[in-house]
């Protein structure tokens, strides 16, 4: 019997070995084809969370919770009443908190809330503007992930001409 | 030509990056005047570097407005850095620009 095991040992070594060798060759071949590009990795957005249609289920697949604590270090600026909901400019500062992780931009009544994440490393001052969206009235939120934690701030934008129209 | 504009300017010990790219941004919802939906075509994932070095990584839908623009700012940032901007949207298009700061 210890025979037995001792001269199958070697062919699963060998199989195993065979094995590796492809799998390592395929990758060389990929890479080697341009197919694995550095850093911009496709596959890394969030569609699930993307697809949401309701701001709980969005931030639940962003954070995995929906606990967002209210707080006045996240400074939301939005226009009051947007007449062209195409383009609505929303800035957001978070630089009262430390250590934040991401600055999100949710438009609640959007038939997909979540607008867009910005995730920062250490080095970056936790601020970002952009414009976005929005297909009726309704409440933008900003949320900010720091140590952990889930700030918030939600001001009420009027939309004049929705921007998701046609 | 998808082009990446991309202004960095240096003010009080940090660097506001400022970026306007150029993209239709169709969140799939719309239609043309034929009834049709026009499909969804975004950009997915935008990436800042400074000196190489990925500082920001966002990922965005359709509900961006149409030529995004965005601004974000860095510390230690020095006259003569280089600073990038590339996306990626779910087409698999891509494109990319970068700016010396002055």
């Amino acid at each position: 019997l210890t025979e037995e095991h001792e001269t199958v040992k070697p062919q699963q070594q060998r199989r195993l070995f065979i094995k590796g060798t492809l799998a390592g060759g395929a990758v060389v071949a990929a890479a080697g084809l341009g197919l694995i590009q550095p850093r911009l990795v496709l596959a890394a957005w969030p569609t699930d969370a993307f697809h949401s249609n309701s701001l709980e289920e969005a931030l639940n697949k962003v954070f995995g919770s929906s606990t967002l604590e209210a707080s006045d270090k996240v400074v939301l600026k939005a226009p009051g009443i947007a007449e062209n909901g195409a383009v609505v400019p929303i800035s957001i500062n978070a630089e009262q908190l430390e250590n934040v992780e991401s600055i999100s931009i949710f438009s609640e009544k959007n038939p997909t809330p979540l607008v867009a994440r910005f995730k920062l490393k250490p080095g970056c001052v936790p601020e970002v503007s952009t414009r976005i969206k929005m297909g009726e009235s309704g409440d933008v939120i900003a949320v900010v992930q720091a140590g952990g934690k889930l700030y918030s701030a939600t001001t009420n934008v009027k939309v004049t001409v929705g921007g998701c129209g046609g | 030509m998808s082009e990446v504009k991309i202004r960095a300017a240096l003010k009080d010990g940090k660097c506001e990056v400022k970026a306007l790219l150029t993209h239709p941004m169709e969140t799939g919802r719309r239609k043309d005047p034929a009834g049709n939906l026009i499909p969804a075509h975004h950009i997915q994932t935008v990436e800042l570097l400074h000196n190489g070095n990925l500082m920001v990584e966002a990922d965005w839908g359709g509900a961006i407005s149409t030529n995004p623009f965005f601004s974000v700012s860095l510390n230690d940032v020095a006259s003569g850095d280089t600073i990038e901007v590339r996306w990626v949207d779910n087409k698999g298009e891509t494109s990319s620009g970068s700016v010396k700061v002055k």
